[in-house]
């Protein structure tokens, strides 16, 4: 056991110097540019709104549920699963730092939310919006 | 999405760290049941991180490994949502699940049951749980678990730690 700690707070002084970074703007950074990057293939495209991302988080798309749903009007908030009740931390990143750190994590839940919400994929424009207008959150 | 490289690094080692942290503070939890004389409750980190988003992740030993078996080759249609997987992660879980069912045969012509709250075991443990507690606007469905076991989120289920919604 007592290897195990030493060698525990040997990694922590390490990576201490790690873990302080100032992670998250970057990130967002390079998940805009990713959806910009894609949406500038299909014509027409401008650039990102955060009104048409309020609007469409805010709108129920052919389906039950809406973005907000499960996430509220207001994603500072916490928010619950509009059929199982189960509290869904905020989804603002600004004010839960964990929001939109994990590509993997983000595609995943844009899949299963876009299909339960629109019966279709996101398309980058859409994710884009969503992601400029969540980013006013919490300023 | 290609990544900033370096920054792909730091963060799988930030991951690897607090994972180590995690399986440590586990181990000390382990420790803790054994003395307590509970049975150790069977866990996967992605089953726990998948399953245990939308809902608990509800105990593996309550559906037979045929139920479960159903239930991994749709997640695309999961009770009326799309909570599906990428293949590999599908696959790590449904193993886990299948190893650690419970061990009662189905009946062989039926269709597995995919919810536990249909299952006889459940409707008979829960015979005494009133009618207005199941109306209750903040149980709402019999799958809503944690409204009543107050630590089904730890795999929990003890009658010590139920407390019914009035
Ligand atoms: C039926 C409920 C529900 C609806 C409707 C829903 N979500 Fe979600 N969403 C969730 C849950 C549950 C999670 C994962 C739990 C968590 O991470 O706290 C999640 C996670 C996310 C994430 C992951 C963010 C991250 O980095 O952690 C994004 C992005 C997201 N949702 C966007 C949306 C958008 C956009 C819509 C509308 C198209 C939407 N959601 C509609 C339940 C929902
Ligand atoms: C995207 C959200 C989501 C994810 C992810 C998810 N589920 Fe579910 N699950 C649901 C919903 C919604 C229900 C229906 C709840 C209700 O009827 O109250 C449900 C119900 C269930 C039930 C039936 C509960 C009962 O007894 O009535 C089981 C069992 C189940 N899920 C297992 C799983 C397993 C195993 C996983 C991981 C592979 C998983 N779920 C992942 C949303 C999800
Ligand atoms: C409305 C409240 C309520 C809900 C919701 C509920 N339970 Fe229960 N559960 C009870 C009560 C009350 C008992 C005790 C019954 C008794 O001992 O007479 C119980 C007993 C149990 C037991 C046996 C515990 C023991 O040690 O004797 C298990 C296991 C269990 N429930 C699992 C579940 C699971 C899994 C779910 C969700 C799929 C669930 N319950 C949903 C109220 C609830």
């Amino acid at each position: 056991m007592s290897r195990i700690n030493t060698l525990l707070v040997l990694l922590l002084v390490v990576m201490s110097g790690l873990a302080v970074q100032p992670a998250c703007a970057e990130t967002f950074g390079q998940f805009m540019a990713e959806f910009a990057r894609s949406a500038k293939s299909s014509p027409g495209f401008q650039s990102f709104s955060a009104a048409n991302g309020e609007q469409f988080f805010k709108s129920t798309h052919g389906n039950e549920w809406s973005c907000a749903s499960c996430h509220t009007e207001d994603p500072a908030n916490s928010g619950k699963h509009a059929k199982t009740s189960k509290v869904i931390k905020p989804l603002a990143p600004l004010v839960n730092p964990e929001r939109f750190t994990d590509p993997t994590k983000v595609e995943k839940w844009f899949k299963r939310n876009c299909n339960d919400v629109l019966a279709r994929a996101c398309t980058p424009q859409e994710k884009g919006d969503v992601l400029t207008y969540l980013l006013t959150i919490g300023k | 999405m290609p990544f900033d490289n370096r920054n792909t690094l730091r963060m799988s080692a930030v991951i690897i760290l607090l994972g180590g942290m995690m399986s440590v503070a586990q181990a000390d939890d382990d420790h803790e049941h054994h003395e307590g004389g509970r049975r150790a409750v069977a866990t996967n980190a992605a089953w726990q991180e998948e399953c245990g988003s939308c809902h608990v992740a509800f105990p593996p030993r309550l559906l037979p490994a045929e139920s479960w078996r159903e239930m991994m080759s749709g997640l695309d249609k999961h009770f009326g949502t799309d909570a599906s997987l990428e293949p590999a992660v599908a696959q790590e879980i449904a193993a886990f699940l299948e190893q650690n069912a419970g061990k009662r045969k189905p009946d062989p012509v039926a269709k597995p049951l995919l919810r536990i709250s249909e299952t006889r075991w459940f409707i008979r443990e829960h015979d005494e749980v009133p009618q207005r507690v199941w109306k209750n606007p903040l149980v709402k469905s019999p799958a809503n678990c944690a409204a009543c076991h107050t630590l089904a989120e730890s795999g929990d289920y003890r009658e010590r730690n139920i407390r019914m919604p009035k």
